[in-house]
């Protein structure tokens, strides 16, 4: 097992390996969603497509922001924008932890030399609705991912039940690569003529970001858009199943679904601003669950939900 | 007799839940197969990450026959009857027997149940077991319906004689029974067969896997502390996290690791938090220093490097984690050094402590008040109480309690001392939270005890007031054991105070708080008012009109308006309020609880409760305990009989008589000797008991009282109340008045039972 582990170069090649061994394994290696979410399970892939009783198998890179982690670049672990692996296959395959330990192996861990174990922890996702039970995997002590067999999204119970793989990858390829700050570990190779660090990209991103999260977003506009965003999933939702133009069956779920992470990221960025308050913070994290159990009732409502034209009847 | 083994194997199943899991397996399955008749020798449960194992020994290879007799209608009756009966027995007509009775012929159903194969009762129960486990939570996978804390894999069920080994025939959801399982995820994968007990847990160990959960806990405290002792170290001992851990591993392998120089002057408390919450990692410490110095940390495996791998990476994962340790540590010690532990609460203006009981900042002031009102009573200087009280709460704000909740007052102690506090505030700041558990000792350092009451007693009446009591089994904010340490604190110190009169001084602030959110000025004059002997009602009323005027119509407000109108409208009347009533009420049903475990008896303690001063919880454990020894004594328990029969009587004579016998008793109209001598007794008595009582010193009253029984019994033997005479009839109830009145000034014996 051990004799083919060689120890990839650079942050982008653990990236491209799990590419492909996500690839080889038969998922549909998607691209990142376009917009701004706290974690590759707002993905679309993740949260809507592990709704209703279609099979599903994805695989995707997801950029994820959570503005209260800025810390200008500054500490060696923590940033505002970092990058996510996250793999959902629906139903769980029976051997979805081998495959997941395949996947460390892929990206260079000896298991002969390393100890993985799955340590309890349950989780939950308030603003989505969601929970589910599974572990957070540690490699020498360390957590690598996260493993969780979703039971309920959006208010509906999961059947079948979808395997969600959670891959903190800046961490995951800090370890692997063994660098001490996230700014110093090589993006391509190092040998490449113009060699680029994690630093040269983020660095300045980093500070940017940090800026704007902490002191100058405009929070009135903010909080403007938290009450249009929602205002328009409600809508968008609201609107005849049957379109007068095309008479096709046409339910919005998606398009309605942008506006709750839209919503959500807006949460984020008052919360990083410090103008919510703990009262407040609730009744907040309230409405972005309604609006997304609203999303999963309407998705549910679709083919790829797993609605049959027969249920209309 | 055959041998039954079973293994329910699963991905990893939580450590906590691991140990009750097997407790469960062990009872439901042995109970299953008891009830259908399957008894056995013994039965024992293991639990490892991966799976649940029960072995149970010398069990009957079938269930015995069994018949049962049912005794049906008469033969002639109804048919519907007679059908009826025919189903719920399984017979047809011709199975049944008519016997003669005296009543007539009638219909009796003999069922006859042959035994059943061992087999086909594991299978049943099995399958019942593993659909219907109690586990606290659980999951589905796949496509499946079935439950379980984690997918299950495989179900090893196999029955062992003289004769062989066989696979129990059964399944559960499509998982087959077999006698297959594996090993060590990592270090012996693959599946193999088993034929015994004794064979499979050879052959795990042979497939690095150490079946009992004891087994491993041994193991990696004597490997752990061999390898401390061998650096002249010794391990911090933690039952929990040894079992915890001994529930992560399958194959435990002790490595021992070195904690970077910058970390060892972290506080104690604060390393050790930090490696077990984080990494269950047990602290290893110099005895001579008492400072930690090494990790121990437990691998699930052997490598060929010997874990120097694994003691690199988890090395390295312990500085990124005491680095955040470290961090906060440092940057709480600038904040406390710069502005105080009064500057580091500040933030706690803006924290909500609840949302009908303001902010952290308001509960704090709150406490002060009430921690300077109780300085003298516990013999602690005020300024020392309340400037403790200011910052017991401060490290709530700090960095290193955000991360580790379970560090607060620990953090506290240090960050007082650090700010320059002495004089016993700083370890009022740890002390206050004293005690947590039943057992937990109690604060006696006056200071502590100062803050500590102040605390409790502020929260219970906060959540009285703000209906947030405990119902049933519903206790979320732990009030039961706030009232308890609020007792236990106030008895083992022996402190002497009004309950009622401090939880309504705790009431009024409370109450200011509620109006300071609609008036600052108002609030003021309330808060004026709670630190007042005399509280001035008119001028509070005025104040809250002033208020109300300002905020009509919104309908929160309007409630607290009323609320507090009520409130007045008791202390205008000059009764206490209903709510610190039920509030004293429930102190007492926690004192019951407490002095039950005690030996005091419930009625006994009910017969103080109905005493004046029962809000001084002092006195009333005192009297409690002087009446229980009392009614220990033969005296003590004939004298309720002698009382009772004096009370009965005249309660009687009082009911037909339409008066009240309660004055007037004269010696001159006593005819017997028994008469006179317990005129001479009751005169005795009087002259004990009532310094006595007035002193507090009810044991001397009642030893005193408990003296009058051999008086009391002897009159009753001699004496005919309900003599002829009317004077002396109106001159003996009179005088049974007199034992009435003296016996329930020491306790309401009425209460006593028995």
């Amino acid at each position: 097992m051990s004799d083919t582990v060689t120890t990839p170069k650079s942050f982008q090649e653990i990236i491209l390996r799990l590419q492909n061994y996500w690839a080889e394994k038969g998922c549909a290696v998607l691209q990142p969603y376009d917009m701004e979410v706290g974690a590759g399970t707002f993905h679309p892939a993740t949260t809507l497509r592990s709704l209703g009783t279609q099979p599903w198998a994805a695989a995707y890179v997801q950029p994820s922001r959570r503005p209260t982690d800025g810390r200008y670049g500054e500490n060696p672990n923590r940033l505002q924008h970092y990058y996510q692996y996250q793999v959902l296959i629906k139903p769980s395959p029976p051997d979805l932890q081998d495959l997941y330990l395949g996947s460390l192996r892929a990206i260079g861990i000896d298991m002969d030399l390393h100890d993985i174990r799955f340590v309890e922890d349950d989780w939950e996702s308030p603003t989505l609705g969601a929970w589910g039970l599974g572990w957070e995997v540690w490699c020498d002590g360390m957590e690598v991912s996260q493993f969780t067999y979703f039971q309920q999204v959006g208010g509906h119970d999961c059947h079948p039940v979808s395997g969600e793989l959670t891959y903190g990858l800046e961490r995951l390829a800090m370890y692997i690569l063994g660098v001490d700050h996230v700014m110093d570990m090589p993006f391509n190779d190092p040998q490449t003529p113009i060699a680029l660090t994690y630093g040269d990209i983020f660095k300045q991103t980093e500070e940017e970001y940090a800026r704007w999260n902490f002191d100058t977003a405009n929070t009135e506009v903010l909080l403007d858009h938290f009450v249009e965003a929602e205002n328009e999933c409600k809508a968008i939702l609201a609107a005849e199943h049957d379109d007068p133009k095309t008479g096709k069956r046409i339910i919005m779920a998606h398009p309605a679904y942008d506006q709750c992470i839209k919503a959500s990221h807006i949460f984020n960025l008052l919360d990083a601003r410090g103008v919510i308050s703990v009262t407040e913070r609730q009744a907040y994290i309230g409405r972005v669950r309604a609006l997304a159990k609203q999303c999963a009732d309407a998705f549910v409502q679709t083919r790829a939900g797993g609605w049959q034209p027969e249920d209309a009847a | 007799m055959p041998d039954l083994l079973i293994e329910l194997f699963s991905e990893e199943i939580p450590a906590r839940m691991q140990t009750r899991a097997g407790e469960d397996l062990k009872k439901l399955v042995t109970n299953g197969l008891v009830e259908a008749g399957l008894t056995y020798a013994s039965a024992a449960a293991f639990t490892t990450p991966r799976r649940l194992t029960l072995t149970v020994e010398g069990l009957l290879d079938k269930s015995p026959t069994t018949r049962e007799e049912r005794k049906g209608p008469k033969a002639d009756a109804p048919e519907k009857a007679i059908e009826g009966f025919l189903r719920g027995a399984g017979l047809t007509r011709d199975q049944v027997e008519e016997r003669e009775t005296p009543k007539g012929n009638v219909l009796f159903a003999v069922i006859e149940r042959p035994g059943r194969p061992a087999a086909d009762i594991i299978a049943e129960v099995l399958a019942q077991t593993v659909r219907t486990f109690p586990w606290p939570k659980s999951m589905r996978w796949g496509s499946g319906a079935l439950k379980w804390v984690r997918p299950l894999h495989s179900i090893l069920c196999i029955l062992t004689d003289e004769a062989g080994t066989e696979v129990v025939p059964g399944e559960v959801d499509g998982i087959a029974f077999t006698d297959t399982t594996e090993g060590h995820r990592f270090m012996a994968p693959g599946r193999f067969s088993v034929n015994s007990f004794e064979d499979y847990e050879k052959k795990l160990k042979h497939a690095h896997v150490v079946l009992n959960a004891e087994d491993r806990a041994e193991t990696i405290w004597h490997d752990a502390t061999n390898a401390a002792f061998a650096s002249g170290l010794e391990v911090v001992e933690d039952k929990g996290l040894l079992a915890e851990v001994a529930g992560l591993v399958e194959w435990p392998v002790v490595l021992m690791g070195k904690i970077g120089d910058d970390f060892l002057d972290l506080p104690p408390e604060v390393l050790q938090t930090s490696m077990k919450e984080h990494q269950k990692f047990f602290s290893v410490k110099n005895p001579k220093t008492g400072r930690i110095e090494r990790f121990i940390t437990v691998a699930n495996r052997e490598t060929a490097d010997n874990g120097a791998t694994i003691l690199a990476g988890n090395e390295k994962v312990l500085i990124a984690r005491l680095a955040d340790a470290k961090f906060f540590w440092e940057n709480d010690l600038r904040t406390v050094r710069y502005v105080g532990l009064e500057g580091m609460a500040k933030p706690l203006a803006d924290v909500t402590f609840h949302n009908k009981l303001g902010s952290q900042a308001e509960r704090v002031a709150r406490i002060e008040a009430l921690a300077r009102e109780l300085a003298p009573v516990v013999g602690a200087k005020p300024d020392l109480a309340a400037e403790a009280a200011r910052i017991v709460k401060a490290d709530l704000a700090s960095e290193m309690v955000f991360e580790f909740p379970e560090l607060q007052g620990i953090m506290g102690k240090y960050y007082a001392e650090a700010a320059g506090h002495d004089d016993g505030v700083p370890e009022a700041c740890e002390d206050h939270y004293s005690p947590l558990g039943p057992s937990d000792d109690v604060p006696t350092a006056p200071v502590s005890v100062a803050v500590a009451l102040a605390d409790k007693l502020d929260t219970l009446t906060g959540f009285w007031y703000a209906g947030e009591k405990p119902t049933g089994s519903k206790d979320p904010y732990a009030l039961r054991r706030a009232a308890l340490g609020v007792i236990r604190t106030t008895l083992k110190n022996g402190f002497s105070f009004s309950l009622l009169s401090l939880s309504g001084r705790s009431k009024l602030l409370h109450i200011a708080d509620t109006i300071r959110v609609f008036d600052e000025s108002a609030s003021k004059n309330v808060e004026g008012f709670a630190n007042q002997e005399n509280l001035d009602l008119d001028l509070l009323k005025s104040a809250l009109d002033e208020v109300k005027t300002k905020s009509i119509g919104k309908n929160a407000q309007k409630q607290a308006f009323e609320n507090i109108s009520a409130y007045i409208d008791n202390l205008g009347k000059g009764e206490g309020s209903e709510l610190l009533l039920d509030l004293l009420s429930f102190f007492h049903d926690r004192l019951k609880v407490y002095l039950r475990d005690q030996g005091i008896r419930h009625d006994i303690i009910d017969a103080c409760i109905a005493m004046p001063q029962n809000d001084d919880l002092t006195l009333l454990v005192k009297r409690a305990r002087a009446l229980s020894e009392t009614l220990a004594t033969d005296d003590g328990e004939n004298l309720i009989q002698g009382f009772k029969r004096a009370n009965n009587i005249l309660t009687q004579a009082e009911e037909a008589d339409g008066v009240e016998y309660s004055y007037g008793a004269d010696i001159k109209f006593a005819e017997d000797a028994e008469e006179k001598a317990l005129f001479e007794a009751l005169d005795t008595a009087e002259a004990k008991i009532a310094p006595a009582m007035h002193a507090q010193d009810f044991t001397t009253a009642m030893q005193a009282m408990a003296a009058l029984r051999g008086p009391i019994d002897a009159f009753f033997e001699a004496v005919q109340i309900n003599a002829d005479n009317q004077t002396v009839r109106r001159n003996r109830l009179n005088l049974l008045s007199r034992i009435r009145t003296l016996c329930l000034s020491v306790a309401d014996l009425t209460k006593i039972e028995g």
